[in-house]
């Protein structure tokens, strides 16, 4: 979905975001609150800029707005693949956007994600992945890596990875695959804003990703191995 | 001197801690697999590639984790990364007087991609938890594989960062950067351009490792030893710090040009002699970086 018509549907038509190349920000109102907006358009690649300005808006909130809510909105095809930004220390600068975030968390702010179109790897790692919960549309497509390419680098056959994908969730593209293993809470359908809301009031402050995807049965040893780590002698 | 990008995992837990003082949970024996690997007709590992535990260091109980590299290159799975979220947890409840994370990965196991990257986001969440409890989490980097990917961010997320000059700690590797833009952008088999993007002495002297030493067992010992304590909690005034540091990187001006070299970076960040550090030995260069 076109991030104006999700902005649209979700605070309006006045609803104060406004796109810089691929990156999205802006203050909406919500229920006649304010919730700081931050995301990426256009399928951008993460670099360190993109990361550093989504880091600056957190921080912005952190220091100016106690416990706003923040919904990050995400559609990126990754990290950016530039040895330039692998000089300029990428890892770090996206680590340092999933500290400013973890730490709004921890400080009271409500973070919510919503991959609106699609996300990858790298890029989704440092933001809706990081939230206290994970959303997606329905159209929305998420992965680390499509079939024909996985098959090239580990040297399986294509048909039989393609075959595996209809009963294992673990590797093929796919937003349901990800709702299955816990990664991402819910797919949001119908009246977003009626979503958004129940996602501002009931989201988790802790990470129950894994015992999520063992409930739905798409990741059935994460939440056990973890516990049977904290139980042994 | 014992090499430790030579070591195995359980060597460098040998090498690093107390003698005989390491007490691994969910060891090889209880033979804990990937089963996705097994329904692909991949050889697994009784240990899924990463041995955990208990052990002392100078006395004090830490917390280790220990990377395979010679298994999948140290990727994340599922299995893999349940023991590290666990091993954080149970420091969060036991508090140890320190993590230790012997990082050697290429990131995200392709064979099992969606769990292991859900698996590195919870292990950096629980990295981040164990840091805020002020238990520090040390990673110590110097394997044959680097620490790439998705464990790239985790070890930026610790509190204390230790590499040998051998080491190499980035996001994406330069085989993926060059299949993607061309050899032109990054030459993989260029190893000497490699190592200053993505090794040791380039990641000392920008301040992206908090040590620097030789690839020396005993030398992360030691390094590890003086990083317990190392408590470094993230608050606001942290953030802000590291926001100008690396906000005044992009204002490289050889950089903006599209020129991206190494010593050209070096220099801007006021390294004297930046041109003579890929000749330098370990002391020659850590006495370069400004205090």
């Amino acid at each position: 979905m076109d991030w104006n018509l999700l902005a649209t549907r979700l605070f309006g038509a006045g609803h104060g975001i406004v796109a810089d190349g691929d990156f999205l920000q802006g203050t909406a109102h919500f229920d006649g609150r304010p919730i700081t907006v931050i995301g990426t358009t256009n399928h951008a690649s993460i670099g360190v800029r993109l990361a550093l300005a989504q880091a600056r808006v957190v921080l912005d909130t952190l220091a100016q707005h106690p416990e706003r809510p923040i919904l990050l909105l995400v559609d990126t095809q990754g990290q950016q693949l530039r040895r330039r930004d692998e000089l300029l220390g990428i890892n770090r600068a996206m680590a340092h956007l999933g500290a400013s975030i973890d730490l709004a968390r921890r400080r009271g702010h409500r973070v919510i994600g919503l991959v609106y179109d699609q996300a990858l790897s790298g890029g989704f790692i440092t933001s809706g992945l990081i939230a206290d919960a994970c959303h997606a549309l329905p159209e929305a497509e998420i992965r680390v890596m499509r079939i024909p390419a996985m098959a090239r680098v580990t040297k399986l056959p294509e048909d039989m990875l393609a075959a595996l994908s209809q009963s294992n969730p673990v590797f093929a593209p796919g937003v349901a695959n990800y709702v299955a293993m816990g990664g991402v809470r819910s797919l949001w359908q119908g009246d977003l804003a009626a979503a958004l809301r129940e996602a501002l009031a009931h989201s988790p402050r802790e990470d129950l990703r894994a015992i999520d995807g063992a409930a739905r049965g798409g990741r059935q040893l994460a939440a056990a191995v973890a516990q049977r780590v904290l139980d042994a002698a | 001197m014992i090499s430790y990008a030579e070591c195995s995992a359980r060597e460098r837990i040998a090498q690093l801690l107390d003698t005989g003082s390491f007490h691994e949970w969910l060891p090889p024996a209880e033979r804990l697999t990937s089963p996705h690997l097994a329904q692909l007709g991949v050889p697994s590992s009784f240990d899924d590639g990463v041995a955990i535990g208990r052990a002392t260091l100078g006395g004090l109980e830490v917390f280790v984790a220990a990377q395979e590299g010679a298994f999948m290159g140290g990727g994340v799975g599922e299995v893999h990364g349940a023991k590290l979220v666990g091993l954080l947890r149970r420091a969060l409840r036991d508090r140890p007087a320190a993590v230790l994370l012997l990082a050697e990965s290429g990131g995200v196991r392709l064979h099992e991609a969606n769990a292991g990257l859900i698996a590195v986001s919870e292990v950096m969440r629980a990295v981040l938890d164990v840091r805020a409890a002020g238990v520090p989490v040390v990673v110590l980097i110097g394997g044959a594989n680097g620490c790439f990917g998705g464990m790239g961010i985790v070890a930026r997320c610790a509190d204390h960062v230790v590499m040998s000059d051998v080491g190499r700690l980035a996001m994406s590797g330069p085989e993926v950067i060059e299949a993607s833009h061309g050899v032109e952008e990054f030459d993989s088999r260029d190893r000497a351009l490699v190592w200053r993007t993505t090794g040791g002495k380039h990641r000392w002297l920008t301040g992206d490792c908090d040590m620097l030493v030789e690839d020396d067992a005993a030398a992360f010992r030691d390094a590890a030893i003086d990083a317990i304590g190392a408590s470094k909690p993230v608050t606001p005034a942290t953030l802000e710090a590291e926001h100008a540091l690396l906000s005044a990187r992009l204002r490289d001006p050889l950089a903006e040009d599209g020129g991206d070299d190494a010593i050209a970076l070096w220099t801007h960040l006021g390294i004297a002699g930046a041109d003579r550090v890929p000749d330098l030995d370990v002391a020659a260069v850590r006495a370069l970086r400004p205090a």
